[in-house]
């Protein structure tokens, strides 16, 4: 048959299709740098250590979650035996104040859309919008 | 004792990936070297196959149909089961790739008492393979988020749609479950059927172990072990950049997935895999029927050297003629 062109044609955008992160990346200028979030300056220790909380916060976030929510307990004793009010906003955001900073570099970065913001707020957009 | 075999091996290059990814030296072999080989097999084995089919010599038509051919006007013609048309062929294409087809028709014969051979429709291995092959395109898709910065508008809108029932963090995927049952159907079929049991070779069971591997190992980082996802993204990055690092945060699962991963690419050339490849390359199913429409001359047919009754007769006429034998041409 006379059908190479097709076949050719058909194995070059299957070849571009399957190569086309490599191109997109480099349209967008991509490098493995992480997204570097900022860190919070003046504490040093968070309600977990570090390890965990890179790969399992959003399970301590559902614990505390599930105790407030239907346990109705606010207090958490941390790993280093500190004790902690259980709230996103208040507790976690008092340190890591900017969601934009800390919670979306990542979250972004990684194509991740938590729940989260849909029944809580970044105390940041508040302010600007009432002050 | 094929399937055995197969799910040893398995195991073995799982526990040397999760060897190899606790020992420092090993890990840009396991997190670069042996990905980017595999993908490169993958991709040079792929194109030379495709290469030497499309050099095959396929001189006629020679379609699978089940329906009746274009001829006469007031005869209906199945257009597209017995397609004579590029648009027919395109419409049934599309619909073998997209739902499978032919294989939607797949029955079963069973020797019942009496003996009694019973034929039954069986739609277990097309419901199974289709949720199989659907599932394995979302979740490659889905993974492109970690191959691509920033990530896709695209990728986003197809993660949301498979993490719809919203349960848990990380988010529950219904591909995730629905692949397992799947290949666990596909693999359970093969050894529970004693007719397929019987036809299975090694690299039925290996390609279905292998791509088990890969998706346990995926769901344990996922929903059970936890890994960190920003090194992981910045792993994948580097390997779609040129620029590779393999961060220490790096679980060792994650090796594990991605050599398991690496085997079933470098297989995928040499193996049936290449029905990916191959579907567009069967011209049981890409050629058009036009047997009776069009006169098919084999495009390299060499001149025959040809003495007809004709030239035959003048050469013996004298002696034809002297036996009293009749003659064409007097």
């Amino acid at each position: 048959m006379r059908d190479r062109g097709i076949i050719v044609g058909g194995l070059i955008l299957f070849l571009g299709l399957i190569t086309f992160p490599v191109w997109y990346n480099v349209t967008a200028g991509s490098t493995a740098k992480g997204p570097e979030p900022k860190r919070p300056e003046q504490e040093k220790t968070c309600v977990a250590p570090v390890g965990y909380m890179r790969t399992s916060h959003m399970d301590l976030l559902m614990d505390w979650r599930d105790e407030v929510v239907r346990r109705h307990n606010r207090k958490f004793t941390a790993y280093d035996g500190k004790s902690y009010t259980i709230g996103l906003t208040q507790t976690c955001m008092k340190c890591h104040t900017s969601k934009a900073d800390f919670c979306d570099r990542c979250h972004n970065y990684a194509g991740v859309a938590p729940t989260c913001w849909d029944c809580h707020i970044d105390p940041k957009l508040v302010q600007r919008s009432t002050g | 004792m094929n399937a055995l075999s197969a799910f040893v091996v398995v195991l073995a290059l799982a526990a040397l990936a999760f060897v190899g990814g606790q020992v420092v030296i090993l890990r840009p072999l396991f997190g670069v070297i042996l990905p980017w080989a595999a993908i490169l097999t993958l991709l040079l084995g792929l194109t030379h196959r495709v290469i030497l089919w499309a050099r095959a010599p396929v001189p006629f038509r020679i379609p699978t149909t089940s329906g009746q051919q274009k001829s006469l006007p007031w005869i209906k013609a199945g257009w597209l089961e017995s397609p004579s048309s590029t648009p027919g062929v395109i419409a049934r294409m599309a619909l073998e790739v997209g739902l499978f087809r032919s294989l939607f028709r797949n029955t079963k014969a069973e020797l019942r008492e009496g003996p009694r051979l019973v034929f039954g429709e069986d739609k277990a291995l097309w419901l199974a393979a289709l949720l199989f092959h659907w599932s394995l395109l979302v979740i490659f898709l889905r993974h492109l988020r970690s191959f691509m910065e920033p990530v896709p508008a695209f990728v986003k809108a197809l993660a949301a749609l498979d993490g719809f029932f919203q349960v848990g963090a990380p988010v529950l995927y219904v591909t995730d479950i629905i692949i397992v049952l799947a290949v666990g159907y596909l693999l359970l079929r093969r050894l529970r059927n004693p007719q397929v049991r019987y036809i299975s070779l090694f690299f039925d069971y290996f390609a279905l172990f292998l791509l088990l591997g890969v998706v346990i190992t995926g769901i344990f980082m996922r929903y059970v072990t936890r890994i960190d996802t920003v090194a992981v993204k910045q792993l994948a990055l580097g390997l779609v950049t040129f620029a590779p690092t393999v961060p220490k945060e790096v679980g060792s699962l994650l090796f594990v997935h991605l050599f398991l991963l690496s085997a079933l690419a470098a297989c995928f050339p040499f193996s049936k895999l290449m029905h990916m490849g191959g579907i567009f390359l069967s011209p049981t199913r890409t050629l058009a029927n036009t047997n009776r429409m069009k006169r098919h001359v084999n495009p390299w047919n060499s001149p025959v050297k040809v003495h007809t009754y004709e030239e035959w007769e003048e050469e013996f006429r004298d002696k034809i003629t002297a036996a009293g034998l009749p003659l064409e041409r007097e």
